[in-house]
């Protein structure tokens, strides 16, 4: 499909940013790899700018809480290399105590609206961004509403427990 | 006023600042204006008919799709799907359904493929057809308008054959069709075929070369393809630019590499541009249509899902007499089905561009996190940066050929 390895991607990468890339996966062909947050604005920087590598169109930025962990909060951005037509994840977690990510708005535009969505369903905290206030809710909203601890219906609800499901 | 305008929120407009001489006017453009075919707000702030500049305030029919699809099996999200963009949801069911046969690894036959293109394309053109016959109304011609709803029209009558329903189709189930298409919809699909193509040359021949359509609509919103690109553009409004990424071409799905088609790019990526590459797409969706139709007869007839039996609903008369048949039917509806612990991101080209669905799977009943990339939501955010400076009638057409659909920007 693409003109471009995952491989190469990642020796790529490896060989700039040694063991802050982990976790390297290819889900149905889309590399997907976790970095931190020391590092996220550098190997953003590094997808867009590299002469052969390309990534200039980023297609989504999203977040996925994960409550039962310790670094329960993930961002994770989906870069596209339309040159070479070939997609990569990247993902960043960081703790529910100190939600703070460097901003991406200094390298796409876009990214300030999905910022912002990211921020008003998860209290992802985008440090940099020039206007971080809620997009879809309103304003006087005091949570983050997509975090696993907000049920959708009346929480003492059982008959949708998965336990009912043979689970 | 109060309730947008605070010294807190730095990039909503402060008046007293942008403006000493207090001789700009404030307007709220929204939000459920008449010149804007939907739930949008935007506060303006005009300097005679000018517009200085503006704040989009979006969420209005916001229905937390995504809260709710973690709540709701794999084949119960369908419906949400619908009501994002209304005027092209089978491509947003289609697209679900790929979805999780990407992450289910399930190999769909060619006829089904095929039936998909013939009905997403369907769904494209109506799309493109409502955008460009509003941009007619909006620049005050309505004759055209009026030319395309009844073949839309027909177009629905098209949908309503295979599945039942017009506007929120539910069209399609995981794993293929819900039943094959009958005579009547291909007969249908026949007659639209001949049907259609006078009418869009008329349409074409309307506004193409009218002066004061060209007069009103060139220049207007001219976007260069660094700016789309930065601002995650997809679609028809980026093609407009000159770049010329369709994911049908990119990364095809649905056995899109069997069809011969163009992707038309434009040049300046003004309104009208936007406008001429819209007719130009619905010319390749006819032209991919009838070699779907023309692929189908090589097909063995009456496949319409996959052979997927822990996915795909049996037919009720089988639940009902065959011991298979109803542990499939009771596992799939309850949810016990085994799915793999893993994610998946799969996209298709929607009516305004690139819809993506990024689904990670815990393997319970329902998604762990379901995540749209929808393109009207990231296309609106250059709306009020690229408002400054035109004038308000200008602002209004180019939201109308950005094709902004208010149910897919606040999912």
């Amino acid at each position: 499909m693409g003109k471009i390895a995952n491989q190469e991607i990642t020796d790529k990468l490896s060989a700039k940013f040694g063991d802050q890339i982990s976790a390297i996966s290819e889900p149905y062909g889309l590399l997907t790899f976790e970095t931190s947050v020391t590092v996220i604005s550098d190997v953003l920087t590094f997808l867009k700018t590299d002469d052969q590598l390309k990534f200039n169109y980023l297609t989504d930025i999203t977040a996925v809480h994960y409550p039962e962990k310790n670094e329960a909060l993930g961002v994770i951005y989906h870069l596209h290399s339309l040159t070479n037509n070939v997609r990569v994840r990247i993902k960043v977690f960081i703790t529910t105590a100190n939600p703070n990510i460097p901003t991406a708005t200094t390298l796409w535009e876009g990214a300030n609206w999905m910022e912002r969505e990211t921020f008003d369903f998860f209290g992802i905290n985008f440090t940099g961004h020039p206007n971080l206030v809620r997009i879809l809710n309103v304003d006087d909203m005091t949570v983050f509403p997509m975090r696993r601890e907000y049920q959708l219906e009346d929480p003492n609800r059982i008959d949708k427990k998965d336990y009912f499901f043979g689970r | 006023m109060s309730n947008f305008i605070t010294e807190t929120t730095p990039n909503r407009p402060v008046y007293y600042d942008n403006d000493p001489q207090g001789d700009l006017t404030t307007l709220n453009l929204g939000p459920t204006h008449p010149a804007t075919h939907g739930v949008f707000q935007n506060v303006l702030q005009m300097d005679g008919e000018r517009i200085v500049s503006g704040v989009s305030t979006i969420g209005y029919i916001h229905r937390a799709f995504e809260k709710i699809a973690e709540h709701r099996p794999f084949y119960q999200i369908t419906t949400l799907t619908d009501r994002m963009n209304y005027c092209s949801s089978p491509i947003n069911n289609m697209g679900w359904h790929m979805t999780v046969e990407k992450l289910l690894g399930i190999e769909m036959p060619k006829r089904v493929d095929y039936l998909r293109v013939i009905v997403m394309e369907l769904s494209r053109i109506t799309d493109h057809l409502i955008c460009n016959g509003i941009l007619g109304v909006d620049t005050g011609a309505f004759t055209g308008f009026l030319y395309l709803m009844e073949e839309r029209e027909h177009i629905y009558e098209i949908f309503e054959e295979i599945c039942g329903a017009r506007l929120t189709t539910n069209i399609g189930r995981i794993g293929g069709f819900e039943r094959d298409f009958n005579d009547i919809a291909f007969a249908k699909i026949e007659k639209f075929l001949a049907k259609f193509p006078p009418v869009l040359k008329e349409f074409e021949t309307l506004f193409n070369r009218n002066r004061i359509f060209i007069e009103r609509t060139s220049g207007v919103g001219a976007v260069d393809p660094e700016t789309a690109l930065n601002y995650s553009w997809s679609g028809p409004i980026l093609r407009a630019t000159g770049v010329d990424y369709d994911v049908r071409v990119n990364e095809p799905y649905s056995s899109y590499q069997d069809f011969d088609f163009e992707i038309p790019v434009g040049t300046t990526g003004d309104v009208y541009d936007r406008f001429i590459l819209r007719n130009e797409e619905m010319w390749q969706s006819l032209r991919i249509i009838e070699q779907a139709m023309e692929k189908l007869k090589k097909e063995p007839k009456g496949i319409f899902h996959a052979d997927v039996p822990e996915f795909y609903l049996p037919p009720k008369e089988k639940v009902y007499n065959n011991m298979e048949a109803l542990i499939y039917h009771f596992k799939i509806v309850m949810g016990e089905v085994d799915t793999p612990k893993t994610e998946v991101y799969h996209a298709v080209e929607g009516g305004n561009g690139e819809l993506g669905f990024y689904l990670i799977n815990d393997g319970g009943r329902t998604p762990y996190r379901l995540h749209f990339r929808r393109p009207s939501f990231i296309n609106y955010q250059m709306y009020a940066p690229m408002s400054g400076g035109m004038l308000l009638s200008d602002a209004i057409i180019n939201m109308s050929s950005l094709n902004i659909i208010a149910g897919e920007l606040d999912a």
